[in-house]
């Protein structure tokens, strides 16, 4: 356990990069996974099989996959994915290439089950409510923005919330991939500290039991605020 | 099309609309497809000496059996520990004693929160530390992490599989006579256990797309073997498109397997509905 007080800065720096990876990435992936989910709820055929043909993509492919195409195929096909035009620092934050191509590889893949989870939320809205909508003369701006999205936005707050917290826990790859967040962080360590093992996995996952109870939280915040009757 | 919620059934001027925005949108995907095509042809992707190992047969034995076959191997074992995890604390946290619910409710949630990459570098570093070859300790890292994340959240699964069989069941049992242990072994698990085979398969699926981070400790099975190829012939972009493939088309396999079994045993009836991590404990089972 000295291990991990002794440096806790540097534990709280790293607990910051996982912060902010999860928090970027669910910004981008959050856009994403509602344009694709925009896509497969449509009326237009090509852009339904386009976004059912990625979900069903990234889906079944390994995170690891994705991670490994960007920090080695992808700036092969294209210079500008090198990300290697990134390069912001905020205090003792440095976001350089490395997270970049971990926000990319993140985002990617998150935005599908994003998009399964609003997907969800939409299919969950009685059929009776949107006829009920049209019956009574609302135009489709009306019927959508009075009836269907509300009821749409309430039932996916769930499914969003365990994809969120997949998100975050999803973020510890990045810590094989060049960002010095918590895993990294702890691999670090566990290497220099050998007799500490226990404690030092102990105390890191603390820290993430206590990020995923902030975001489940939240969610059941919200749930419980929107919700009706 | 018939009507669905967002919007009512198209006329014949909105059809013609949807084509042009389908034609339009198509050419556009087709555009930026060809435009990657053509990057990878430009940049040399495409060029044969990058693909050749993967049609020459002594790597894809390699990729078969060092690659595919231990990943399988890895998924596979770790489902079965994760099913005897999941079935002990998923039934322990059911018990009705407080001693037995709370220990179990809380390993459950630990590592449901917890991520699998941080259990794995404990395990290859903690646990199995003292074993000598480099590949078996991989290999039971990757299953003992897989084993208790899966576990955790098959517990949940369990759980949910017994209170889903209807309330009734039990009482009858209880009616009759049974005790305890009798309601769960021979009234209420079997017909659980029909509710669950799909959410185990489609479990398996996340089992195996998470053997690839066994990366974070040494590697073994797919991701492993990928490197030695791209080292070797230089052909990143290519290796990873193989590899993804195979992991695409297995998990399909799987996902098709899973479907299967849920309409052969359980019908079209809805999948098991499974609280997330953190939140709060609902009601108490059919004891």
């Amino acid at each position: 356990m000295n291990a991990v007080l002794d440096n806790f800065d540097l534990v709280l720096r790293a607990f910051g990069y996982t912060v902010f990876l999860f928090l970027v990435s669910a910004v981008i992936s959050l856009l994403l996974g509602t344009l694709l989910a925009a896509m497969r709820v449509g009326p237009v055929a090509v852009l339904r099989i386009f976004g059912t043909g990625y979900v069903t993509l990234v889906r079944n492919t390994p995170l690891v996959m994705i991670f490994l195409f960007f920090q080695l195929g992808a700036g092969k096909i294209f210079d500008w994915l090198r990300f290697s035009w990134v390069d912001i620092h905020i205090g003792p934050f440095d976001f350089t290439s490395f997270f970049s191509a971990a926000v990319a590889a993140l985002s990617l893949y998150t935005a599908a089950f994003i998009c399964e989870a609003i997907r969800a939320g939409v299919n969950a809205v009685p059929l009776g409510q949107a006829e009920a909508a049209r019956a009574i003369g609302l135009p489709f701006s009306g019927v959508m923005s009075q009836v269907v999205l509300p009821q749409a936005f309430r039932a996916s707050v769930p499914p969003l919330a365990s994809t969120l917290i997949a998100l975050l826990k999803n973020t510890s790859v990045a810590g094989v991939f060049g960002v010095i967040e918590a895993v990294g962080r702890m691999k670090g360590f566990t290497n220099d500290y050998a007799d500490q093992r226990w404690g030092i996995f102990l105390a890191f996952a603390i820290g993430y039991v206590i990020l995923v109870e902030i975001v489940s939280l939240v969610s059941t915040l919200i749930e419980r605020r929107w919700k009706v009757a | 099309m018939s009507a669905g919620v967002l919007f009512d059934s198209p006329g014949p001027a909105t059809r013609a609309r949807h084509r042009i925005y389908s034609i339009l949108s198509g050419v556009a995907l087709v555009a930026a497809l060809a435009f990657v095509l053509w990057r990878l042809y430009d940049t040399g992707q495409l060029e044969y000496e990058k693909w050749e190992p993967f049609v020459t047969p002594r790597y894809i034995e390699a990729i078969l059996v060092d690659g595919l076959l231990i990943t399988l191997q890895m998924a596979f074992s770790a489902v079965i520990g994760a099913v005897v995890f999941g079935v002990v604390f998923g039934v322990g946290k059911l018990s009705e004693h407080r001693w037995l619910r709370w220990p179990c409710w809380l390993v459950v949630e630990f590592f449901r929160a917890v991520p699998v990459i941080m259990l794995m570098i404990f395990c290859f570093y903690a646990i199995f530390g003292g074993m000598d070859e480099l590949s078996r300790r991989t290999y039971w890292s990757v299953v003992l992490a897989l084993t208790l994340y899966n576990g955790a959240v098959l517990a949940e699964v369990f759980r949910a599989g017994i209170n889903a069989v209807p309330r009734g069941q039990a009482e009858a049992a209880y009616a009759i006579g049974m005790r305890k242990t009798q309601v769960m072994t021979i009234v209420l698990l079997p017909q659980a256990v029909k509710i669950m085979i799909p959410a185990i398969i489609s479990q398996m699926v996340v089992a195996l797309k998470d053997t690839s981070l066994g990366y974070a400790v040494a590697g073994l099975g797919l991701t492993r073997i990928a490197k030695p190829i791209y080292q070797q012939f230089g052909n990143h972009v290519p290796t990873i498109i193989v590899i993804t493939a195979i992991y695409v088309v297995v998990n399909l396999l799987l996902t098709a397997l899973a479907m299967w079994v849920q309409r052969k045993f359980v019908g079209e009836k809805k999948v098991l509905d499974v609280p997330m991590v953190g939140e709060a404990q609902s009601q108490r089972g059919p004891f």
